[in-house]
């Protein structure tokens, strides 16, 4: 009638915890330490390597060119992520009801992916204004984790359900809704997932084909337009940035995960306890 | 088939079972990869009955199910439906419970109304009902991960069950289950019937279990699926757990085993 666990082996999962948060931090903490001694016993000048206070102070005093270059990044990811969700959750649903069209579109889709984004951007550059050309590169990358996440979500409905759903008469519309679109959503949630993080290098890798085109302001402009300047302590605060933002953007698609799924789904069965 | 004429019993049938309901004329059915899963299946499901179909794996049971739910067309044959009733006034248990995870046990409940258009407040004392019939009436807001195995099949039973059905198709709906939970399954499935006289056709590869459930068993042959015999357990109702042991249960058992074992040498 032991239902629950011992003592000890109810301790571990928390000691793991403690420790998956603590180790990082250590980790973190002494290599900027040791950064800083590099830097300071070193003698080494700011123009080679600055020291960690130093890019610090570097993000406080340009703040104010920093932050807004930091938006430009953001906005320009945030649009193309909900723009290959749009695009991929649609194109998802049309292969889904369609294998025709699967069958037509899926091959180019392949070859969007396939094909390094920093190879495009440059062509992408001649024909459109710099901003656009950033936000489709963002796109591309971001768009095809989602429809392949989506498609085989949707393609993976338990055929019993879908039996249960014909058995009743359901039409097209009552079938997707209620079924494939469900089923379809933790396989989604984990392309969305993916995309964020593929948004933000697309825009940043497309920033610096722009870069000599001049009009760009995002984070990786900066670094670039840095880089020319020698001014490297400005390069590594913006790099800080650009670093920020990707684990901003992971943590935010991973919570919303987490909230969706919680409730139901095996994933999440295990945080719960 | 000489064994199977020869096992076939011509009892008159239960004085619970009325007359017929749906027909199997001749039906064959065959798969694009060139399997033959039914020839010849020919038999009749007599309205308030506790059929079973008992074969063993693969000799197109499931099938034969899905041809009666419209959810298959026959290649050969025909399905004649009596006195009205069709495809349409039908549960499906699976053997699996298909449950949608990602909603409430009361909400997977609520389906099948909810597909053929019956609004929230004329389906919700239905669901009611149809959870308190199968013991979960205090589960309705649980999801299908917080339940047991046994307690996940109720909920499917009481999801075919909600548009009151007159025609019940289980698919080895307890297969997957422990003994114990199988057992206190069939009692409850036994009153069930009982109570709301409808008509169950069974997919079993159990001996035991056919014999325990059913007012009529079909034996069908290994692929293609024939009926090979037919017998009828005039066990009178209600049954209940003295019936498992018995001497009158060992004996049908007995004698079914038998003739599943002439069956299953033949081919
Ligand atoms: N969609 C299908 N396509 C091709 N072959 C099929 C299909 N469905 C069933 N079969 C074949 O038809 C035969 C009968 O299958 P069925 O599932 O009806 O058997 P069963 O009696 O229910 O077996 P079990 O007791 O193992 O569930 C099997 O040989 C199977 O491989
Ligand atoms: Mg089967």
């Amino acid at each position: 009638m032991a239902t629950r666990p011992p003592a000890n082996e109810r301790a571990a999962p928390h000691a793991e915890r403690r420790l998956r948060y603590l180790l990082p931090v250590l980790v973190f903490a002494a290599a900027v330490i040791g950064w800083d001694l590099v830097v300071r016993l070193g003698s080494i000048p700011p123009y080679i390597l600055p020291g960690p206070s130093l890019v610090m102070q570097t993000l406080a005093d340009d703040w104010g060119v920093l932050s807004a270059s930091l938006m430009v990044t953001l906005k320009t990811t945030a649009l193309a992520l909900i723009a290959a969700t749009v695009g991929g959750v649609l194109l998802a649903i049309l292969f889904a009801s369609s294998r025709l069209v699967e069958l037509s579109l899926f091959p180019f889709a392949v070859i969007l992916q396939v094909t390094p984004v920093i190879a495009i951007a440059p062509l992408l550059l001649v024909y459109l204004a710099p901003d656009t050309a950033v936000l489709v590169c963002a796109w591309i990358v971001a768009f095809f984790p989602i429809l392949s996440n989506t498609a085989l979500g949707l393609a993976s409905v338990d055929h019993h359900l879908r039996d249960l759903f014909a058995l009743y008469g359901a039409g097209r519309m009552k079938t997707l809704f209620l079924l494939g679109i469900p089923a379809a959503l933790p396989f989604f949630l984990g392309g969305l997932r993916i995309a964020g993080g593929l948004a933000l290098i697309g825009a940043v890798v497309a920033e610096i084909a722009a870069g000599s085109a001049g009009r760009g302001s995002g984070l990786a402009y900066r670094i670039v337009e840095s880089g020319y300047r020698l001014n490297v302590p400005r390069m590594f605060a913006a790099l800080l940035l650009i670093s920020l933002a990707g684990i901003a953007i992971f943590a935010v698609l991973t919570l919303l995960q987490h909230l969706a799924l919680r409730r139901w789904h095996e994933s999440a069965l295990a945080e719960e306890m | 088939m000489s064994a199977a004429s020869s096992a076939r019993e011509n009892k008159s049938s239960a004085s619970s079972t009325g007359g017929p309901l749906a027909a199997f004329r001749k039906v064959g059915k065959s798969f694009q990869n060139g399997v033959t899963a039914l020839d010849g299946l020919d038999f009749t499901v007599r309205e308030s009955e506790f059929l079973s179909l008992l074969g063993p794996s693969g000799c197109g049971k499931s099938t034969a199910l899905r041809l009666i739910a419209g959810l298959a067309e026959p290649s050969e044959g025909d399905i004649l439906w009596h006195g009205g009733a069709g495809p349409r006034e039908i549960g499906f248990v699976f053997q699996e419970p298909t449950l949608m995870p990602w909603t409430t046990v009361a909400q997977n409940v609520r389906l099948p109304l909810r597909l053929k258009g019956i609004a929230r407040r004329a389906a919700a004392p239905r669901v009611a009902e149809a959870l308190a019939l199968v013991g979960l009436g205090d589960f309705r807001d649980a999801y299908p991960r917080e339940l047991s195995g046994g307690m996940k099949m109720r909920v499917s039973i009481a999801r075919a069950l909600v548009t009151r059905p007159r025609l019940l198709l289980m698919d080895e709906p307890f297969a997957a289950l422990d003994e114990i939970t199988r057992f206190k399954l069939n009692d409850d499935l036994r009153a069930l019937w009982s109570t709301l006289q409808c008509t169950v056709v069974f997919v079993t590869h159990s001996v035991f279990e056919s014999v325990y459930l059913s007012t009529r068993i079909l034996m069908m042959t290994p692929r293609p699926g024939r009926i090979a015999a037919e017998f009828t357990i005039e066990t009178p109702e209600p049954r209940d757990a003295h019936f498992r042991t018995s001497p009158e249960y060992g004996a049908e058992c007995r004698k079914i085993s038998a003739a599943l074992a002439r069956v299953m040498g033949e081919d």
